[in-house]
């Protein structure tokens, strides 16, 4: 079964691959017609066609914009490691997953702004991914799952140096592989 | 008197340019008080024109101190090379209170020799003379040892020209070609090598005391670990990697230990490694950040940063005969912000980073009375590292948005900036004096 669930993932990382590589070919209804005609269908009976209602979304929840999975960076205040109430949630939706998902394999980094002393804020980027990884912990998934580790302020997303900036680059992030 | 000290303001020294990427020395500020005094171009007796202007380098060189006041060319009366030449009077007259002068000897073997004497302008004698042998390679150096026995023998104190700094240089930023390069330069930034290159995070480099080794942070391996390089040799080894932190090493005095934060136990700890054996002694035991050790000059404390009080700060902790450690003492109280000591090598001051009012700026506290000064007045200052001789702060701050260094002397009254063409230059640590 397990095997089955990994097959599936590959399939639709994929897919996804080729849909990125190329964009989709544009539906053709002259060469559905024709292909019609080639099935030797009689043009003059009943066109059948199918509504679109919509079937949600179909790919990995990961992907979903909707899911709560699909948040995967969380931002701190200035020499905090204190993750808001909603992302606690979110991220209990991330522990919730990789429980159910146990070959899924995830590495939190934690980072720092710049301000301050550069081993100070690689200490405190450990704290904030491990701020993280205790919050999914609890929710049982296993250790082996996890690792984590701290850049400090040496790998900042944002470059500039100010507060919005800064309120980026504080931050802990959540790498799924292959997403 | 004006005029001189206009001329010491905003004076950039930009000397000739190599095609490698050097530091270039600003100095912004200059000093009320310092000494004036004349550095005569040296003379050259040999084939074409002279290697290099000793003169300019022990110029720059004392100006960058501080504490001197070199006189400009164009003011000079007359350009003797050696004592007898001297119109003491007509220095006197410029206000000049010391000469020195020199010349400089092609030897037929390729080699040279320096001769130099500094001359007291004001009583019309001579305070220190020598002739000092050189080779091709070795001019600049050479300089800067006629520049440490010019300083000491005017200020009472060891020079510290003639040492090395190491430094971390940052380019592509946030672009997926970031790289790190780990370099050592002379003190005046000039002879940049470059002693590691990655295109991972490389930090916190420490020279050990005997001048030749740096140990470092690298994540190569896509995590950090603490190594240790002979700068001279390349040779290299791990010194940790253990899961979580390695980082912030810091080296004994005597050379024999390393101090560095681990997190392996869960939390940020101080530690101290046995080079002999890489067997570690855990230092300090707590939930909060401790990292950034430095050592007491004499070995037998370390200072740390801690949060265990809230904010970081500064603490301190006495090893006894075994390394084990007393309970750590609160040293800062100024400030939310004190964090990455540096103890100056006389061991009565450490400097910081203090953070204050949204700043953050290079600090030093005085340990016997506790007294706090602020040095710098920047807003991202950072990695304060003092000269061997504790007379200068070299250290990191931000700049049109650029990391580059900046030193500052110990009374705060004189600054400079060492910047390079490009990239992010951060992380300066200055190394010891050279082992004769």
């Amino acid at each position: 079964m397990e095997r089955r669930i990994q097959w599936v993932l590959i399939v639709v990382f994929v897919l996804g691959l080729a849909a990125c590589a190329a964009p989709p070919p544009k539906e053709d209804a002259g060469a559905a017609a024709d292909a019609g005609a080639a099935a030797g269908v009689d043009q003059g009976a009943d066109q059948r066609q199918g509504a679109d209602l919509g079937t949600g979304f179909q790919g990995h929840p990961l992907d979903d914009p909707a899911s709560p999975l699909s948040k995967r960076v969380f931002y701190f205040e200035l020499d905090s490691s204190q993750l808001s109430e909603e992302d606690r949630e979110i991220i209990n939706a991330h522990a919730k997953y990789l429980a159910e998902h146990p070959e899924v394999n995830v590495v939190i980094e934690g980072h720092a702004d710049e301000r301050g002393s550069r081993e100070y804020n690689m200490a405190l980027g450990e704290r904030r991914a491990l701020t993280v990884r205790q919050l999914i912990l609890v929710q049982g998934v296993g250790q082996q799952q996890i690792q984590y580790i701290s850049f400090g302020e040496e790998r900042p997303v944002a470059l500039g140096h100010d507060d919005s900036a800064w309120g980026l680059n504080r931050r802990a992030e959540l790498l799924y592989s292959g997403y | 008197m004006l005029g001189r000290m206009l001329s010491a303001l905003f004076v950039a020294i930009v000397l000739v340019m190599p095609a490698r990427a050097e530091l270039t020395i600003q100095i912004s500020e200059g000093v009320e008080g310092s000494l004036p005094i004349a550095v005569v171009p040296f003379g050259f007796e040999g084939r074409g024109a002279a290697p290099a202007d000793i003169a300019a380098i022990v110029a720059a060189d004392l100006r960058r101190s501080g504490r001197f006041q070199p006189l400009p060319r164009e003011d000079m009366v007359g350009e003797p090379h050696e004592a007898q030449q001297v119109n003491f009077q007509s220095w006197r007259a410029v206000g000049t209170d010391n000469v020195v002068v020199g010349k400089l000897r092609a030897l037929a073997d390729g080699s040279y020799q320096v001769q130099f004497q500094l001359l007291d302008a004001l009583r019309g004698k001579q305070l220190a003379g020598y002739s000092i042998p050189s080779r091709p390679d070795q001019l600049r150096q050479t300089a800067h040892q006629i520049s440490d026995i010019i300083y000491e023998t005017l200020t009472g104190q060891r020079g510290a020209f003639d040492t090395f700094i190491a430094y971390v240089v940052a380019t592509g930023k946030g672009t997926d070609k970031a790289t790190h390069r780990l370099a050592v330069a002379d003190a005046d930034g000039y002879g940049e090598q470059t002693i590691l290159e990655s295109t991972q995070p490389v930090m916190s480099p420490a020279w050990a005391p005997d001048g030749k080794r740096l140990a470092y942070v690298s994540f190569n391996k896509g995590r950090p670990a603490v190594y240790v390089q002979n700068v001279v040799t390349q040779e290299v080894r791990v010194v940790a990697e253990y899961p979580g932190l390695n980082n912030a090493p810091a080296w004994s005095p005597d050379g024999k230990r390393l101090a560095l934060t681990l997190s392996k136990d869960g939390n940020p700890e101080i530690y101290v490694v046995d080079m002999a054996t890489l067997r570690l002694q855990r230092i300090t035991r707590h939930y909060a950040i401790d990292t950034e050790p430095a050592w007491a000059a004499d070995g037998r404390e370390l200072f740390f940063t801690s949060d265990r009080g809230g904010s970081p700060q500064i603490y301190r902790v006495r090893l006894d005969a075994s390394g084990a450690a007393t309970r750590p003492q609160r040293l800062t109280f100024e400030g939310r912000y004190n964090a990455r000591a540096s103890v100056s090598p006389d061991g009565k001051h450490i400097a910081v980073v203090h953070g204050a009012d949204g700043k953050y700026r290079i600090a030093v506290q005085e340990l016997n009375t506790g007294i706090l000064r602020v040095l710098t007045d920047a807003r991202l200052d950072e990695s304060p590292s003092f000269a061997p001789n504790g007379a200068m702060i070299i250290y990191a701050t931000e700049e049109n948005g650029r990391g580059v260094l900046a030193a500052v002397s110990i009374d705060g009254r004189s600054h400079q900036r060492l910047s390079l063409q490009s990239g992010d230059v951060r992380e300066p640590a200055w190394s010891p004096f050279k082992r004769l």
